[in-house]
């Protein structure tokens, strides 16, 4: 253990459907600085997040987090293992209330995230919480599900296009309330198509292209190159 | 009128009994999407067990209890053994259950026979019960076959919608790989829907063994009627199974009294009829 202790090493990580190869031989490390890894669509992103939950099935590589190897394990486990899953698009349930959604999930009683907690970070929640997962809108949804992994009492903490059709006045508080977390010494590995999301949360950049990791940069080199970011993802 | 009123009555011990096996059926399939074609053979199974153990040890309740437990370990191993594999291909999971079911009832035939069985119900819900409108008596028995629905139906409502499990169990139907996101084995989960799910069943077969009689075939028609209920209703909703069991019971029963000839088409037009309105069924949401 030691300084390995909650440190997600990701290495020769490959991953197909059926017989296209999304991801090829990905091999990146999240320590305690919050990691963020950009690219266009469709470039294999989400997949990455997926396969280091067990979400889909890996050929080959290696998840190790806190030197304990992951791939292969059950979803349940690797969040056990200190996980925290934010998946894009939400995937709030319908089915269930604000409340009810933080209670299943629960957490023991003294840990750093418990029902309460969660609802002092996100009053707005709070406000909610008799109301169906389905009737929250788009920001609301989001802190429901930042909320849900955060009860998992993760030592790092997956986010995957938090910011996604959000408004931008939206996205700026999620932004500032996410630094706080990261201040507080929360890990954080965070996936983004907006460029200063990513760059304001995250202090390395990944970047995605066709399956692969192309470059690894400081978020201040990706700012300051107009070249690498329409290169990369096609913004000006 | 009085033949209205008895006709009615008959419906909702009918509707009663589809309910128990349907909101069985809707449960696990709600949360595996897996149609257990062996559930009506869960049902006969769970008749043959409550008689047994009311032969052997002459105690009703015990028999019921037996039945429940047993049926729901017999669901729990099928899963377990024969489905955990192949659960998510939709044409395997049929044939192994109908082949289970087949197993089971022929199995049950051999034990058993081919003649008529009941399991007779203790003396305090025997004989009939005044029911103070027009002059009706009806057998107790069925009054307590349908207080036990409805006391079923309210059990497994509060149970789904107020508790923990519950929610884990909305929650699975809506998106289940979250649940396993969250930190929750969904695979323990799933065993005990399916001991709960089956269970029902087995519940359904030792009560409807008190009203009706137990024979070769009463598990393909409950099956039948149970897939019927769950169409109607909406796959995967216990509500819908309520309102679904409610419907088909009633129109079978009343097809049955005044157009015996033709008394399963009619019923088979609800089906149809429904679907053709709203393919999700009454209460089941588009997938
Ligand atoms: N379940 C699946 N089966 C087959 N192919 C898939 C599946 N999911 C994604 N893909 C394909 O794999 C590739 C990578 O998809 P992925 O969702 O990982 O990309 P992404 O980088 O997250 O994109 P976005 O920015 O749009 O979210 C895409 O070409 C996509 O079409
Ligand atoms: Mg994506």
């Amino acid at each position: 253990m030691g300084d390995e202790d909650g440190r997600l090493v990701v290495d020769g990580l490959n991953v197909y459907y059926d017989r296209v190869h999304v991801l090829q031989d990905v091999g990146f490390e999240v320590g305690a600085e919050p990691v963020a890894m950009v690219g266009r669509n469709g470039m294999g992103k989400t997949t990455l997040a997926k396969a280091l939950l067990g979400l889909v099935p890996a050929a080959s590589g290696s998840v190790r987090f806190g030197g304990q190897e992951l791939l292969g394990a059950s979803p349940y486990k690797i969040v056990k293992a200190g996980i925290g899953y934010v998946p894009q698009g939400r995937r709030i349930w319908p089915s269930l209330s604000t409340h009810e959604h933080l209670v299943m999930v629960g957490a023991k009683a003294g840990s750093r995230w418990t029902v309460d907690t969660v609802y002092d970070v996100f009053p707005r929640l709070a406000e909610r919480r008799d109301v169906s997962g389905a009737n929250l809108s788009g920001g609301e949804q989001q802190m429901l599900a930042i909320a849900r992994a955060l009860l998992t009492n993760p030592r790092l903490l997956v986010m995957d296009e938090p910011s996604e059709g959000l408004a931008p006045a939206i996205v700026e508080h999620l932004a500032s309330t996410l630094r706080s977390l990261v201040d507080e010494g929360q890990s954080v590995f965070l996936v983004e198509q907006n460029l200063r999301f990513a760059t304001e949360l995250g202090d390395h950049i990944l970047v995605m292209v066709n399956g692969r990791i192309a470059t690894d940069l400081r978020s201040e080199e990706l700012l300051a190159d107009e070249e690498k970011q329409n290169l990369y993802l096609g913004v000006a | 009128m009085d033949q209205i009123l008895t006709i009615g009555l008959n419906g909702l011990t009918v509707a009663s009994l589809y309910f128990l096996v349907a909101s069985g059926l809707t449960l696990i399939f709600g949360m595996m999407r897996i149609v257990n074609l062996a559930h009506g053979a869960f049902y006969l199974l769970g008749g043959y067990v409550a008689f047994s153990v009311l032969q052997g040890t002459e105690s009703w309740s015990l028999g019921l209890l037996a039945a429940l437990a047993a049926v729901g370990a017999v669901g729990v191993v099928m899963h377990q053994v024969l489905l955990r594999a192949i659960e998510h291909e939709d044409m395997r999971v049929a044939l192994v259950t109908i082949g289970v079911s087949l197993i089971l009832a022929d199995q049950l035939l051999v034990y058993y026979g081919g003649v008529a069985h009941s399991v007779v119900p203790p003396d305090f819900l025997s004989g009939g019960m005044e029911l103070g409108v027009a002059g009706i008596v009806y057998p107790r028995y069925r009054i307590f076959v349908l207080g036990l629905a409805i006391l079923v139906g309210i059990a497994l409502w509060l149970f789904i919608s107020r508790t923990r499990f519950g929610m884990i169990i909305r929650a699975g139907v809506d998106d289940r790989d979250m649940v396993s996101a969250t930190g929750i084995n969904v695979r323990v989960v799933f065993a005990a829907v399916f001991f709960i799910g089956s269970a029902l069943a087995g519940l359904a077969g030792a009560v409807g063994a008190g009203a009706f009689s137990l024979a070769p075939g009463t598990d393909v028609e409950y099956l039948l009627y149970s897939l019927i209920v769950v169409i109607v209703g909406g796959m995967g909703s216990i509500p819908g199974a309520a309102i679904g069991a409610l419907l088909v019971g009633l129109v079978s029963q009343f097809a049955l009294g005044y157009t015996p000839a033709v008394a399963s088409i009619v019923t088979f037009a609800l089906m149809i009829g429904v679907l053709a309105v709203r393919p999700q069924g009454l209460l089941g949401r588009t997938a």
